[in-house]
């Protein structure tokens, strides 16, 4: 089965610095692929390509079949996001925000689809609170919200868990595995906590200057390069010192 | 190009105004303070003149088509800023919305703002002041479409340069009608400007509807062929400023500008 979304050769330039240097992977249907690396890896790069808000200076991505650079409102069409860095209009109610975005997305019977994903988030109560007034958590809610408003195969989530309270966090997390596995959706992950993403993600990419430093399964991972938490190879790459018996760029 | 997008970001533009009376008041009360101050400034010069040169009509009416200008840009500038004052561009950008959808519903919101404000300002000149439109007849159309393609160039290029030079840039918008008004001939004809102000009112179609609108009414004369080039103008300057916010677009999208757009990325 072709993967929801496939990245190649994937680079980025800003006059002398490669933020992101010839990245490939792919995200198969019902599987969540964690995006990890310091601040400046090139994760948010990658993600901001892969929405067709920057362009890349060489690559493709393709998504479900549809070459962003071409073929842009149908890859979207079944593409969403969340990332922490993009609220939605604090000025509009959540459900006027709802509303907006899935006539953007040409989501058939709109009105019952705000109802059910209202509904599934908890935010019934809140559907006439404008979202500068939600707390964190309840932010990050209805960003899942607009996220799932139009069913997309493909999930970009960019830190969807930070600064947000540990109850509140595990609901999120509880969501998108649900997106995963019982709605075969694929999901792109950034975070900086270590333990969700050992929790969450079926398969880790570790990003460094970007390019994919390590790759493999976060429950296995660390052991196979001799440390005993995802936490520990993730710091011992942040300094910069190569897990033993691993060249950069080597995959797991 | 499809409607359900431009429905949305129109109805954004609604939603706000619905619920903000300190978005809502502007549209009515600034166009009506001009109209009553220039009204009773016209009123007071028709007393004194001796002359009955039509002055009343001429210069209220001037007032009011160039305050509609002033609008239509405005309509559009400002529904942009709501994008820019809730770091909003990501979210709609990284949706299939397309960048002409995005303009389109910036201009419909324009039209239907300045709409707002237009009968306001006829509704004040008329129940207040007396003043008709009658004289113009219907070359009043061509007047207003000239004006409304060149307040919606206006609105898109001040629009295009804040997109590039970011939010701080916002101060340079405001002041473009003021700017461009002695080059508009609102009050007086072309041939008092000096000459190299008339080489530059020449490439403003609204000093060819402000110079139709005197000979209408000092000379009863329609003039056709200079609302024909104003028309040409208004309409190229519109094809032009999309064009540039295309292209700043684009290379918004290059330099990432889209996806951190705050006055800090920018500047």
């Amino acid at each position: 089965m072709p993967p929801v979304l496939n990245v190649s050769g994937l680079t980025k330039i800003y006059g002398a610095q490669r933020a992101v240097d010839h990245l490939s992977f792919q995200v198969h249907a019902g599987e969540i692929v964690g995006l990890l690396g310091l601040n400046g890896a090139g994760k948010s790069t990658t993600i901001n390509m892969i929405l067709g808000v920057l362009e890349p200076n060489e690559g493709r991505i393709v998504i479900q079949g549809h070459d962003v650079a071409r073929e842009r409102q149908a890859a979207l069409q079944c593409t969403n996001f969340s990332a922490v860095y993009a609220p939605l209009p604090g000025n509009l109610t959540v459900e006027q925000n709802l509303r907006i975005f899935g006539m953007i997305y040409a989501v058939p019977s709109l009105q019952a689809r705000i109802e059910q994903v209202l509904a599934e988030y908890d935010l019934t109560g809140f559907r006439t609170t404008r979202c500068g007034f939600l707390s964190s958590g309840e932010n990050s809610r209805v960003l899942l919200a607009k996220a799932m408003l139009n069913s997309p195969q493909l999930l970009l989530l960019d830190e969807p868990t930070a600064s947000i309270d540990p109850a509140n966090a595990q609901d999120i997390r509880r969501h998108i595995q649900a997106f995963a596995k019982k709605r075969n959706g694929a999901v792109l992950w950034t975070s900086h906590n270590m333990y969700e993403v050992e929790e969450v993600c079926d398969r880790i990419l570790i990003l460094s200057h970007g390019r994919i430093l390590l790759e493999g399964d976060p429950k296995t991972l660390p052991a196979a390069h001799g440390k005993a938490t995802l936490e520990a190879l993730f710091v011992e790459i942040a300094r910069d010192s190569v897990p033993d018996g691993l060249n950069a760029g080597e995959r797991s | 190009m499809t409607i359900h997008r431009i429905a949305a970001i129109v109805l954004r533009q609604y939603y706000l105004l619905r619920g903000s009376p300190s978005r809502l008041l502007p549209l009515f009360a600034w166009v009506a303070i001009d109209i009553v101050l220039w009204g009773f400034f016209t009123r007071y010069l028709d007393e004194i003149s001796p002359s009955g040169l039509g002055t009343f009509a001429a210069l209220l009416g001037a007032v009011l088509l160039w305050d509609f200008l002033t609008r239509v840009m405005q309509g559009v500038t400002m529904a942009f800023f709501e994008d820019v004052w809730s770091r909003n561009f990501l979210n709609f950008f990284a949706t299939p919305l397309h960048i002409g959808e995005y303009i389109a519903g910036l201009v419909v919101t324009g039209i239907i703002t300045s709409l707002f404000g237009l009968t306001a300002m006829i509704l004040v000149a008329s129940l207040v002041f007396g003043l008709s439109f009658a004289a113009y007849g219907l070359a009043l159309l061509p007047f207003m479409l000239v004006l409304f393609l060149f307040g919606l160039a206006l609105g898109i290029l001040g629009s295009a340069l804040v997109l590039r030079l970011g939010p701080a840039a916002e101060w340079l918008i405001w002041p473009i009608p003021a700017i461009l008004s002695p080059f508009a001939c609102v009050f007086y004809p072309l041939n008092v400007l000096p000459v190299w102000m008339q080489a530059i009112a020449r490439l403003m179609p609204a000093s060819y509807v402000f110079e139709a609108m005197r000979a209408i009414t000092q000379r009863h004369e329609f003039m056709t062929m200079p609302l024909m080039v104003a028309l040409a103008l208004a309409s190229a300057y519109l094809m032009g400023a999309v064009l540039v916010f295309i292209s700043v677009y684009r290379m918004a999208v290059r330099s990432g500008l889209i996806a951190r757009y705050s006055a800090e990325a920018v500047n």
